[in-house]
């Protein structure tokens, strides 16, 4: 695909249109996580408040310039991912930056917000940083296994590493999505995804209970609002890739919305049902359960 | 049985005395000899500064706003006021609706509340703490205890007036306020910073000598930097 200026402003759009849609759609998953503990719950325009309020404190305390690096290498991180994956399938405006390896692209961008945060982390030299983040690292890394092997899978299955084709060969009818055309490779990912969403039962590096929330300890003002609002663009960004592998892209925006709020609600929903896991259970869990998934699927294909 | 005479221990020493925080040579594992100040080492001596608003009143009437509608509060208590807070968390009072949540660490927090009488030993972590706090911060002090001691006025131990320690930005009255005054008085200081009369960050830089020799007269043990990070 040969590229044009205008694609600058059409991803930019894109951008926008994903993070105010993120914005509201994570309020909405935090208010129903207190619905299901009986409360109210945050007012929904209340993570657009709590951004600015971040963005518009006045001191920064600095620790080094990694500690300056590692929120940008984040954002960078989520950024990245939503730039370089298209959005929605068979759209000249939302096709962004795809080309036709961008799969292995993606499969960077997934890690590289984590390597920037560790470092940042790192410099902070708050004892509660490293905990949180070696924690993060060695889970991460578990749960990116049966990601990557079912990934490996489709891609293997489509005979191609570009996004935009894999898509294309899941068009006509839901029966044609990888859901069902390769069950087991989908079910080996979602264990994945359940392990890099940051929600119970596989949160215990951001432990808010026992080690303050754990990486970003030492993280405020600007710092922290550049954190917020990757927590905001990644998870979707995420999404959208297991959208396009999986569950048949999306053609248009309500489709687009759809899709990602209810790939969302899975984590919200296990989040919110299942108790958290000690770092060692989970990473037993990813090798037991995730990684012999993702190891047939291939075989299968 | 020898009749041996009892000799007590040497006492340790206390403040800025103490053997940790002296100068002192370490080698490293790499053979390297390095001279480390503790106090001045691992900690920022810099005085605060105050900081100022924006130019535009429209955008720091927004920051204000802003401010106003997203309090967060750090999660330390102090006193009995400590269990009053928690129950706002809870279904019952659900203080989430107003903007008010919760913090565990001082970086990210907004609001310092004092929950009721203040011992001299915890006075000196809230002074850590509350430095540690970003600029702009605000402090409310919870029940009579921090309003002129309280039933502790007597007390050899406490402090009475907190504001003479930090600058508060709003009093809740009472022994215990109950969590419903605390919502009152949360709509109260919203109303103060709406207003633009949060300003307690920068009046702690300004005046920050005095407040310095108001809480080294009662901290004797004094074993910090002059201001934290």
């Amino acid at each position: 695909m040969s590229f044009e200026w205008i694609q600058i402003p059409y991803a930019l759009l894109t951008l926008l249109i994903v993070f105010v849609y993120g914005v509201f759609m994570t309020t909405i998953i935090r208010k129903m996580g207190a619905r299901a503990g009986g409360r109210y719950g945050i007012r929904l325009y209340q993570t657009f408040v709590d951004l600015a309020k971040n963005y518009a404190l006045r001191s920064h305390i600095s620790h080094g310039i990694m500690f300056y690096l590692g929120p940008v290498f984040r954002l960078t991180g989520g950024v990245g991912l939503i730039l370089f994956v298209p959005t929605i399938y068979g759209s000249v405006m939302h096709q962004n930056f795809a080309f036709a390896g961008d799969l292995v692209l993606a499969l960077y961008f997934v890690f590289f917000g984590t390597l920037g945060m560790a470092l940042g982390a790192g410099e902070s030299g708050h004892p509660y940083s490293a905990v949180g983040i070696t924690r993060g690292l060695s889970q991460m890394t578990a749960a990116e296994l049966p990601f990557v092997l079912a990934v490996f899978a489709v891609s293997l299955q489509y005979q191609t590493l570009s996004i935009t084709e894999i898509v294309a060969a899941q068009q006509g009818g839901f029966l044609s999505w990888t859901l069902f055309t390769n069950p087991i490779a989908v079910v080996a990912a979602m264990i994945g995804f359940l392990g890099t969403m940051m929600r119970s039962p596989f949160d215990v590096f951001l432990a808010p209970q026992e080690i303050p929330i754990g990486p970003p300890t030492e993280f405020h003002s600007a710092y922290l609002a550049l954190m917020q609002t990757n927590r905001i663009l990644f998870p979707i960004a995420k999404i959208v890739i297991y959208m396009n592998l999986f569950f048949g892209g999306a053609t248009n925006w309500p489709v687009f919305f759809l899709k990602v709020f209810l790939i969302y609600l899975v984590s919200a929903l296990v989040g919110v049902v299942f108790p958290r896991f000690r770092v060692e259970q989970s990473i037993r869990f990813f090798l037991i359960w995730g990684l012999p998934l993702g190891i047939l699927s291939i075989l299968i294909v | 049985m020898k009749d041996e005479k009892y000799t007590p221990l040497p006492r340790r020493p206390i403040g800025l005395d103490r053997e940790e925080l002296k100068k002192r040579t370490v080698t490293a594992p790499d053979g390297q000899t390095f001279e480390v100040d503790p106090i001045r080492d691992y900690y920022c001596q810099d005085a605060p500064k105050a900081h100022q608003r924006s130019y535009i009143k429209i955008v720091e009437d927004f920051f204000n706003w802003c401010r106003a509608e997203s309090l967060w509060i750090l999660g330390y208590g102090t006193g009995c006021g400590a269990i009053e807070m928690r129950p706002l968390m809870t279904p019952r009072f659900d203080a989430y609706r107003y903007g008010i949540q919760w913090r565990p660490t001082p970086r990210q927090a907004n609001l310092l509340m004092i929950s009721g009488y203040l011992s001299v030993k915890t006075l000196k972590r809230a002074i850590r703490s509350y430095e540690q706090m970003q600029n702009p911060k605000y402090v409310v002090g919870l029940g009579s205890c921090t309003i002129n001691g309280g039933m502790y006025w007597d007390s050899y131990n406490t402090i009475k007036k907190l504001d003479e320690y930090l600058p508060v930005d709003l009093y809740i009255a009472g022994c215990m306020p109950r969590p419903e005054a605390l919502l009152a008085g949360f709509e109260d200081l919203k109303k103060i910073i709406k207003a633009g009369g949060g300003e307690g960050a920068n009046k702690y830089a300004e005046n920050f000598e005095w407040y310095k020799a108001n809480q080294k007269s009662v901290i004797k043990d004094w074993d910090m930097p002059d201001y934290n990070w």
